[in-house]
């Protein structure tokens, strides 16, 4: 493996006397991937498609899903290897016939495709069995990247939110899926959730005409990962709390929670499967306060492998100092993403909030949304809620809610709540 | 048979150069440049395991490095130099030399903050004061002469870091020097940094400072222009009237002997620690009677560490009197 990941942490690690909370932004960008990709016998990706009654309104939406799908396959490089799978109230393959997976070539490609093109739709949508069988059909694949497509319309009805959960909680960490929602009548929480648990990415393919540009650009990006089941082991001192990590760019993905116990004041949290990419983390600790003068490493970051390879290393730092010049002195990336975190959370809540009817919660929150996408320069974001809200003075997030949303706009705000803007290093 | 401390070929005990690499087994000196830094084999939470960075893998409190904590033991004499708790460096440095039959010498030399490269220049000044006076010692010069001689030549060694261009922040630092003869202690001084003699009984010949201040303060002092207590409080109080480095021209020690009628300790100091303990009754009761010189060394430390550590804190030494080994 020649894959590099360099670390780099971005923190003012001097603490006024007593104080005990460090936030740093660790960046971490893997670089020196092979130029060819790694060897397609390490890959597999499975496409899962929605097949359930609803795909049929308007029928272009299946027709788009199959062209889609058809894209993906043959976006696949020679060799790696493949399924695709039906999706509705249960979970059956489609190609190969067997529980399994094809390696991909020009004869397989094609007879995957035809299978593809007679695909009809018929029944519900339970989404935790469609999963489960791409985790069965991906446990064959001995290579480490692993890779699955999402594609549904609707919700998930066929099945309990805790169902779904079990099934989750049983796969996350095994692949990675990547999830898109077509139209406007399925659930962004439900495909968030799938998202973030399986590590991938969620988007609204709101017209179902771009739905073959994103599947491919999708399989491309599973095509150019070089390492799969990534950790972030992180190191902290006796004593210290992990207050949060979360990944905060290219989206805001909350990790706390998926610590796992790695030894002595050590934990790892998943971060999938890297190509040459560069993500960041905010990572903040709660440590002993120790005395003025005395520095403390407060936390170590290293990337490893499922292996135990560590792949690159970073040190999050803690001074006590009485010059208050130094100690008050604010990191720009730490601002910079704590503001973006926030503005993720504000409009998720606007959106609750303009949904149940609050318009007074709903009137503030997306204002600070806009006030906080306006002062970031995160463009994207502002000319979303700008479809959602009257923007009367960017600024300050003076605003008022549109009478009328169209639920494409809506949803796409939700989906993309999460991705950031990237802080600019150096300069302004 | 023990070892040579340079090459660890064999020796014997009669032998005064080692046979291998013909090193001087009579003297024994603190390495030129100081010595190296005190890797802790403990981190003060306890734990052992310390990372290739130096920070502790158990409570990730960085360890001393460098000159952050040295530590140097000869017999009857030891010293230590801590960063302390607010400075960023150490700027003290020390130096100390044992010639066997013969006696001790040792150096304490405190960093003009002000200056450029204070702990070069202290460093440098130490150095060079130890070589003329281990020299001085091996071939029993007179040791107030040997005294105003390393003085001469630390104020030539700290001199030379100074660049044309800046000779206002000139490295300089302050000078302090005891030498143990036969018969008691030659102290020698410039600047602030201070010498006590700590008796062990001290019924015939009690505790007492051996320095006076080069500074303002105590200047005016004894003018008679502010008292004690006003001097303390002054902002000149620690302002220096003479000092050692490029801008000092021609300095000659203060030079006093001391013949102490018992046994005891002589204890060079910069100021970190005698700001804490400034009077010699502050000294004798903090301390423990009956250690070693290297326990009381960082005896003393610690407590100049606990009250805050504001600046660089050194603290070497010399048992004296009462028959002791030379």
């Amino acid at each position: 493996m020649v894959a590099e990941f360099a670390v780099e942490v971005f923190q003012n690690e001097y603490l006024t006397e007593g104080a005990r909370e460090v936030d740093a932004i660790v960046t971490v960008a893997a670089s020196g991937m092979p130029a060819a990709g790694v060897a397609p016998v390490d890959i597999a990706q499975v496409v899962i498609v929605d097949c359930s009654g609803s795909m049929r309104y308007p029928p272009t939406k299946l027709d788009a899903a199959k062209k889609a799908t058809a894209t993906a396959i043959d976006t696949l490089r020679d060799g790696v290897s493949f399924a695709v799978v039906e999706g509705t109230g249960s979970a059956r393959m489609v190609y190969p016939t067997h529980r399994g997976l094809a390696v991909a070539s020009p004869r397989t490609k094609t007879e995957a495709k035809r299978a593809v093109r007679v695909l009809v739709s018929d029944g519900g949508t339970a989404m935790g069995r469609w999963l489960a069988l791409a985790d069965q059909v991906l446990a064959g694949h001995e290579g480490p990247l692993k890779h699955a497509i999402l594609l549904t319309d609707g919700q998930n009805q066929h099945e309990t939110p805790a169902q779904l959960s079990r099934t989750l909680a049983s796969i996350s960490g095994r692949f990675t899926c990547d999830c898109r929602g077509v139209g406007t009548d399925w659930q962004v929480d439900e495909l968030r959730k799938i998202a973030e648990a399986m590590l991938g990415t969620v988007d609204i393919v709101a017209d179902s005409r771009g739905l073959a540009d994103d599947f491919r650009a999708m399989t491309a990006t599973a095509m150019g990962k070089a390492v799969g089941g990534v950790s972030l082991r992180l190191w902290t001192p006796e004593g210290a709390e992990v207050r949060f990590l979360k990944q905060v760019s290219p989206t805001v993905l909350d990790l706390t929670d998926r610590r796992t116990e790695a030894g002595p004041r050590t934990g790892e949290y998943p971060t999938g499967a890297w190509g040459a990419e560069s993500r960041d983390y905010h990572l903040c600790v709660r440590v002993r306060p120790a005395g003025v003068g005395d520095r403390m490493l407060a936390g170590r970051v290293s990337l490893v492998t499922p292996g135990g390879d560590v792949l690159g290393q970073g040190r999050v730092l803690a001074v006590w100092t009485a010059d208050e010049a130094l100690s008050t002195r604010i990191n720009r990336e730490v601002a910079h993403y704590t503001g973006q975190a926030e503005l993720a959370e504000v409009i998720q809540d606007g959106l609750e909030a303009r949904k149940a009817g609050d318009v007074e919660t709903a009137t503030a929150k997306l204002g600070r949304a806009v006030a906080l996408a306006t002062s970031s320069g995160n463009t994207d974001t502002a000319k979303l809620l700008a479809k959602v809200v009257e923007v009367e003075d960017p600024v300050t997030g003076t605003v008022r809610l549109r009478p009328r949303v169209a639920d494409a706009d809506e949803m796409t705000l939700d989906t993309r709540s999460t991705v950031t803007k990237r802080v600019g290093k150096g300069g302004g | 048979m023990t070892n040579c401390p340079e090459c660890d070929e064999p020796v014997a005990a009669e032998d005064r150069f080692c046979e291998s690499c013909g090193r001087n087994l009579l003297v024994r000196t603190t390495p030129v440049g100081g010595p190296d830094g005190t890797a802790a084999a403990l981190c003060a939470c306890g734990s052992t395991e310390i990372d290739e960075e130096g920070f502790c893998e158990q409570c990730g409190r960085a360890q001393p490095v460098g000159r952050d904590r040295m530590e140097f033991v000869l017999p009857t004499i030891a010293g230590i130099s801590d960063r302390g708790r607010r400075r960023a460096r150490n700027e003290d440095s020390m130096a100390f030399g044992h010639v066997h039959a013969r006696g001790v010498a040792a150096i304490v030399c405190d960093g003009v903050a002000s200056s450029e490269r204070a702990d070069e220049a202290s460093q440098a000044a130490v150095d060079a004061a130890n070589a003329v006076l281990v020299d001085a010692l091996v071939e029993g010069t007179d040791p107030e002469r040997a005294t105003v001689l390393a003085v001469a030549a630390a104020n030539r060694a700290a001199g030379a870091l100074a660049r044309a261009e800046a000779p206002d922040v000139a490295p300089s630092c302050t000078y302090v020097s005891a030498m143990r003869t036969d018969d008691g202690a030659v102290v020698g001084w410039v600047g602030d940094s201070r010498a006590y003699w700590l008796a062990d009984v001290g019924n015939a010949t009690p505790s007492r400072r051996l320095t006076k201040d080069d500074t303002w303060a105590a200047q005016l002092v004894a003018d008679g222009v502010l008292t004690e207590a006003e001097a303390v409080n002054d902002r000149r109080s620690h302002v220096l009237s003479r000092w050692l480095g490029g801008d000092s021209g021609q300095v000659s020690p203060h030079v006093v002997a001391l013949r102490p009628e018992e046994s005891g300790v002589v204890l060079l100091c910069s100021d970190g620690l005698w700001n804490y303990l400034p009077e010699v009754e502050d000294l004798d009761a903090a301390r423990t009677r009956g250690t070693t010189p290297v326990e009381l060394a960082r005896e003393l430390t610690e407590h100049a560490l606990a009250a805050g550590g504001h600046d660089n804190i050194t603290v070497v030494v010399i048992e004296v009197g009462g028959g002791r080994g030379r």
